[in-house]
């Protein structure tokens, strides 16, 4: 065991450091603090030490020991259930939810989040490994494993980093006008508000946004309705939403106006700041089941 | 669990008797535009449904 020690420590703390930097506490109180935050700790150090005896056990020809990798490869994918489901079950206590789309990239980000970890963890170790194998001194064996580890944090959280609203579309504030009934943002009709007292809570207070996409992928990944509803959501949290069950009025809807794309959404907030809703709107998460390529299909390739 | 009726009209409130002959939902008939505006707004509360107008003299509410 002894022969090992430094190889196992060095890559269970890298794994679970990196575990810890992926936890942001954010304005989305997700993973809900302590509890969940604890759970996710803990799984991210068995993660890590999953990884962190993988080496050692292929050193000592231990290879059936290398099976426990498809346990914790399914032990992960458990990690993205039970977010699903937990997100799922608070879904209907949400005034404006989430929608599954946006729920299914959160959880997928969890189960990638411990495949980061188990994956940092293993390269540290090849990285201490080799400081073994050359006979090193054990500060410089630590410190191989260190840069090993870190430098693969580095590139998976870079690649996992997903883009924002702004990256695909231009955001830009849009006014509210009634064509009778209709509100109308931007020339797009967004719904029907029978009551007269909505409509003039909607032209004293609402705000709304235009979102024009810079290219035909972006028109394709705003049409996504489970993109809509994440951008809805993130609006309707960050901002305050002026509403409450039974005002289904004041519920954000965003449109789109099928001639170009365009998405329109209007919102009452507790506070009308259409700066901060273009804001928002910019920063919100681009969903990873809501992308497209349409361009590169090879029909649209050859007939232009 | 929410249970309920959603994408149906729930009822339907007018000013004009003529606009409406039979329906599936109830009919209520106001006597004005303000009492129809709330008549609309009681039956939305308490249905928590939406009023859309239709802009022939009835209004119809709908839970989404």
């Amino acid at each position: 065991m002894d022969k090992y020690l430094t190889l196992i420590v060095t890559s269970l703390i890298m794994g679970t450091l990196a575990r810890v930097l992926m936890m942001k506490v954010d304005y989305r109180q997700y993973p809900t603090y302590p509890q969940a935050y604890l759970s996710h700790f803990t799984l991210g150090i068995i993660a890590s030490a999953l990884g962190a005896v993988a080496l050692p056990s292929i050193i000592e020809k231990e290879f059936v020991a290398v099976t426990f990798l498809a346990l914790a490869a399914q032990q992960f994918r458990d990690v993205r259930n039970m977010e699903r489901q937990s997100l799922d079950n608070i879904e209907v206590t949400e005034l404006v939810p989430r929608g599954t789309a946006y729920i299914e990239d959160i959880a997928k980000a969890f189960e990638a989040r411990n495949y980061i970890a188990i994956l940092t963890s293993l390269i540290s170790s090849i990285g201490v490994y080799f400081g073994v194998h050359f006979k090193f001194h054990w500060i410089t064996q630590i410190l191989l494993g260190v840069i090993f580890g870190t430098a693969l944090y580095l590139a998976l959280s870079n690649m996992l980093k997903g883009r924002a609203i702004e990256d695909i579309a231009h955001v830009k504030a849009a006014k509210i006008t009634f064509d009778g009934p209709l509100l109308t943002v931007a020339g797009v009709p967004v719904m029907n508000i029978g009551l007269k007292d909505s409509r003039k809570i909607f032209l004293e207070s609402g705000i709304a946004v235009e979102i024009i996409p810079k290219n035909p992928y972006a028109v394709t990944i705003l049409a996504n309705i489970g993109q809509r509803q994440s951008i809805q959501h993130n609006a309707a949290t960050q901002l305050g939403i002026r509403k409450d069950l039974d005002e289904p009025d004041f519920t954000p809807i965003a449109r789109r106006n099928p001639e170009n794309g365009n998405v329109v959404m209007a919102l009452i907030t507790m506070k009308s700041d259409t700066d901060s809703l273009v804001e928002v709107v910019k920063r919100s998460p681009v969903l990873e089941s809501a992308k497209r390529k349409p361009v590169d299909a090879f029909v649209t390739r050859n007939r232009g | 669990m929410d249970i309920g009726i959603t994408g149906n009209v729930i009822a339907v409130v007018t000013i004009d008797k003529n606009v409406v002959s039979s329906s599936s939902a109830p009919i209520f008939y106001a006597a004005n535009e303000e009492q129809r505006e709330r008549v609309a707004l009681l039956i939305a509360k308490t249905t928590r449904g939406m009023v859309h107008d239709l802009e022939i003299g009835a209004y119809i509410i709908v839970r989404h």
